[in-house]
């Protein structure tokens, strides 16, 4: 509601922010479906650059590393997303309660969420997950067991640990922020009828939470699809954790294969897309009310 | 000098026709009032004349020069929120102070101006607070004060006293209503409020789905409703309307008779009924009676001495002189 | 949903919090605590927790040898600067957004939503080809426009949220009282939007400070900033546990510090509103 006036102001002042985001999204997007159509590598001069159809999608698919990374990305997203909301909602409910210094205990707990992922992951990797002079170490000896070797024995785990330390903030302070937001006469009245705590989690705060949670999983999903650092920095995508994402970028980037590598990111941004759509329904929905 | 003149004015949202072709003349110096069921399309009528809206069709000439494209600021009128709209983050001097500001009228002039805002609205010991402090009322004022700095052409108010409480309410009437003596300007008022209306407007405008039922002063309207729905919304209790034998006996598709217009007796009437809920308030008293043969209840006026019971046979004569009657399309028969 | 309880209760609820809570906040404790020994501190075993010879040695090191200042010049300048244009090309979109909706403005705001999941390892080579091209491949300018891009939509998204909690009357008066768009922005949303706005640019400059793909994979040595500068000591040369330390807690320290004022809006902010 407005005059023809305001509303060709508004025009005005959206369209720096359209155009850009509207550049920085059609123009890369459009390069990477160029590339990966072509053969391209550019570090090797004897190869010839050409089309080549969809033969870069099928190799990709193809090749020995595809369904590894697959199943390497959806064991890491998978088992982060059980820890952090499972530990998220627990953490919440317990945060909710009466307690002294509620605020510094929540500060605690948010904390790790603003480290940057390299000094996350080094922090880990180094300090933590050394087999000689990390602290998990040492504590696996004063139990008279024999240390692991974290990040080459148990690489996955090792990785999604450090992903779950830094994702369980964002979880529980979202899922925090929404038992908030629970009437306290729903429960009083449920208490009323005679519900016991189990059951008034179970019928109605663990329903009054599940917007959230899917939020929580969808906007995870989004960024851990992509993590890239703590693999990085750790592993360098060996003993078993390369990801989509690794993969790609070791396609683009090391072994200068940009066709594939292109082909790779078309892949990439499908997946994510699956997911978006549902990301977007809810917050869609959200947007009428 | 404020005279607003509507002509043939049209809005609709989309494929929605919010309100259809209408016209409207609202001379210098009157209040005049819209008032009407809430989704009438008052407020939006209110909102093409102070140009914040675009109207779809027509024209809206204030003081006899076309303004229909003109943006709000140009339109030479100043307008009083339902939620005040003060600017939270400035002082009251400052609120007071912002139309003029931006009409960069010198420093002085605007000094002067405030000072007598304050005075007459009792606001000087607060000029320096900020509206978060103030209580409803006082934003109230502040936001008229606004609006009186500019010296406007006219004063547009968009149900002003809907956020205040019934007390305050009745006081605030009486300010605006002194106002208008005093200054002499055109005002347009919107409310839902039938008593605001009354009590304050010379002219009342009733609106429904965008279409003007009645305009005419509040006693035109008391005395001969045009139609219907005029008849239901104009009065406190409502106009009791009676469909079936007894309107048909009065040549009649619905009869309609005002609580105050029926003369209640225990003993002899035209109608007998007995009483369901009575309402005292002390000086009246509102009994609600099933009368044999009419299909809903209907509200009569007593005395409030008048001593009469839940289950009471009652007998109701209503006053011939004063009886409405319309016709099967819920227009007045004359 | 909080109520009052028993002090027993609330005793053992305080106790399985902070318990909870400096479990979770430990790694970080432990490498502050780490930057303060010496490296044969660091290394100790049994490891030691407080008592230790408290040392700076390890800042200065750290400072000396890889010009930690430049790093922190370079992040500074790069979340500062995406962060600040972002702003000047959100808050004029925002305000369209928030108050002059049309039917298409749900259809953009969620387009928007959905350029910022776009996987960026998907457009890695054309941007990297880009900025070849550009020149602009290792440089400040480069990385502050690349963040600002991809913060773009929270922050038109964040302020979005807060312009609609300004009632639009308000605005509308401001017209009535002849403000320009200009005035209207300037004398009265933008003070009224004052912690709103604030909220925003916090917690777009931590989102930018903390980024780790296109500043790894976009800076070589000129424009790193510190997320470059920590990698770099992934390298087994690099591995002293306190120097480690150090530079790894002169890099969360700011953030963590302005991380802790800002969590309220990390939610609305994160959740694109779904979740207030």
């Amino acid at each position: 509601m407005a005059t023809q006036q305001s509303r060709s102001a508004a025009r005005l002042m959206m369209a720096p922010a359209v155009v850009l985001l509207l550049g920085w999204m059609l123009v890369p997007l459009i390069m990477t479906l160029y590339f990966s159509f072509r053969r391209y590598l550019p570090n090797r001069p004897d190869i010839e650059p050409g089309w080549v159809g969809f033969e870069n999608y099928a190799r990709f698919i193809g090749s020995s590393s595809f369904w590894p990374a697959v199943q390497t990305t959806l064991i890491i997203v998978g088992g982060v997303l059980v820890i952090t909301v499972v530990l998220g909602i627990i953490l919440a409910l317990l945060l909710d309660q009466p307690m002294w210094g509620q605020g510094a205990v929540r500060i605690l707990v948010i904390a790790p969420f603003f480290v940057m992922p390299t000094v996350s992951a080094l922090v880990w990797k180094n300090m933590f997950m050394d087999p000689v002079n990390g602290i998990l170490a040492h504590l696996w000896k004063f139990f008279g067991a024999t240390p692991v070797q974290w990040l080459s024995q148990a690489s996955l785990e090792s990785i999604i640990m450090i992903v779950s330390w830094q994702w369980l903030p964002f979880a529980t302070l979202i899922l925090l922020t929404a038992v908030q937001s629970l009437d306290s006469e729903q429960l009083e009245a449920a208490e009323m009828d005679g519900a016991s705590y189990l059951n008034r989690f179970w019928f109605i705060i663990l329903p009054h939470l599940a917007r959230a949670v899917t939020i929580v999983i969808l906007i995870q999903t989004i960024f851990l699809l992509s993590i890239f650092a703590e693999i990085f920095v750790t592993t360098g995508g060996a003993f078993g954790t390369r990801t989509l994402t690794y993969l790609i970028f070791q396609r683009v980037l090391e072994s200068q294969n940009i066709g594939l590598g292109s082909a790779g990111g078309v892949y990439a941004i499908i997946l994510a897309n699956i997911v978006a759509i549902f990301l977007m329904r809810i917050v869609g929905k959200n947007l009428d009310a | 000098m404020g005279r607003i003149e509507l002509k043939q004015v049209k809005k609709s949202f989309g494929d929605v026709t919010v309100i259809p072709p209408l016209d409207l003349e609202i001379e210098d110096g009157e209040f005049v009032v819209f008032v009407g069921p809430s989704g009438c399309g008052k407020s939006t009528l209110l909102r093409l004349i102070a140009g914040l809206e675009d109207t779809t069709d027509g024209n809206i000439e204030i003081d006899g020069s076309d303004a229909t494209g003109l943006p709000p600021a140009k339109r030479g009128l100043a307008m009083v929120f339902q939620s005040y709209a003060l600017y939270p983050h400035m002082s009251v001097r400052k609120n007071i102070a912002f139309p003029m500001r931006m009409a960069k009228l010198p420093k002085e002039e605007q000094d002067r101006r405030i000072e007598s805002a304050a005075k007459a609205l009792n606001l000087t010991d607060y000029l320096d607070r900020r509206p978060g402090q103030l209580s409803g009322g006082q934003r109230q004022r502040v936001a008229i004060g606004r609006a009186i700095v500019r010296e406007p052409a006219a004063f547009l108010f968009d149900e002003p006293l809907s956020n205040l409480d019934a007390a305050l309410r009745v006081g605030m009437r009486l300010e605006i209503s002194e106002l208008h003596k005093r200054l002499d300007t055109t005002m347009v008022y919107v409310t839902h409020d039938q008593v605001e209306a009354m009590t304050m407007a010379d002219k009342i405008v009733v609106l429904q789905a965008g279409v003007i039922e009645q305009v005419g002063s509040p006693l035109d309207l008391y005395r001969t409703p045009r139609n219907k729905f005029v008849a239901g919304f104009i009065g406190s209790p409502k106009m009791n309307l009676i469909e079936g034998p007894e309107a048909a006996r009065h040549n009649a598709h619905t009869m309609g008779i005002r609580p105050e217009h029926i003369t209640v007796s225990s003993e002899s009437g035209d109608w007998t009924g007995t009483v369901g809920v009575s309402e005292h308030l002390g000086s009246d008293t509102f009994f609600h009676v099933n009368v044999e043969g009419f299909g809903e209840p209907i509200t009569v006026r007593a005395g409030g001495d008048v001593d009469l019971h839940y289950g009471d046979t009652i007998y109701l004569t209503p006053d011939p002189a004063l009886i409405h009657r319309f016709d099967d399309k819920g227009l007045r028969i004359a | 949903m909080a109520r009052a309880v028993t002090t027993n209760r609330k005793i053992l609820n305080t106790a399985i919090a902070w318990g909870i809570g400096l479990l979770i906040f430990f790694p970080i404790l432990w490498t502050i605590l780490t930057s303060f020994k010496t490296e044969a501190q660091a290394i100790a075993d049994p490891p030691v927790f407080l008592f230790f010879d408290w040392t700076l040695e390890n800042y200065a090191v750290v400072q000396e040898r890889s010009n930690y200042m430049r790093f922190l010049m370079n992040s500074i300048i790069i979340a500062g600067g995406s962060t600040l244009l972002g702003l000047l090309i959100a808050v004029p979109a925002a305000w369209s957004m928030a108050f002059v909706p049309s039917r298409r403005t749900k259809d953009i705001l969620l387009w928007m939503l959905s350029t910022k999941m776009l996987p960026a390892v998907g457009v890695l080579y054309p941007i990297y080809l880009i900025f070849i091209q550009l020149g602009i491949l290792d440089t400040r300018v480069g990385l502050t426009v690349v963040l600002m891009l991809i913060n773009l939509p929270i922050m038109v998204w964040m302020l979005y949220t807060y312009f609609k909690e300004i009632p639009g009357e308000i605005l509308e008066a401001a017209r009535m009282d002849g403000a320009s768009l200009r005035e209207e922005i300037l004398y009265v949303l933008t003070p009224m939007a004052v912690p709103g706005i604030a909220s925003t640019l916090l917690l777009n400059f931590i989102l930018a400070w903390n980024e780790a793909f296109w500043t790894l994979n976009l800076t070589a040595a000129k424009a790193a900033p510190l997320t470059a500068f920590i990698a770099s000591y992934s390298s087994p040369e690099g591995l002293f546990y306190a120097k480690l330390s150090a530079a790894s807690t002169m890099a969360i320290a700011p953030i963590l510090i302005l991380g802790w004022f800002s969590q309220k809006q990390l939610v609305r902010g994160l959740t694109f509103g779904a979740v207030k």
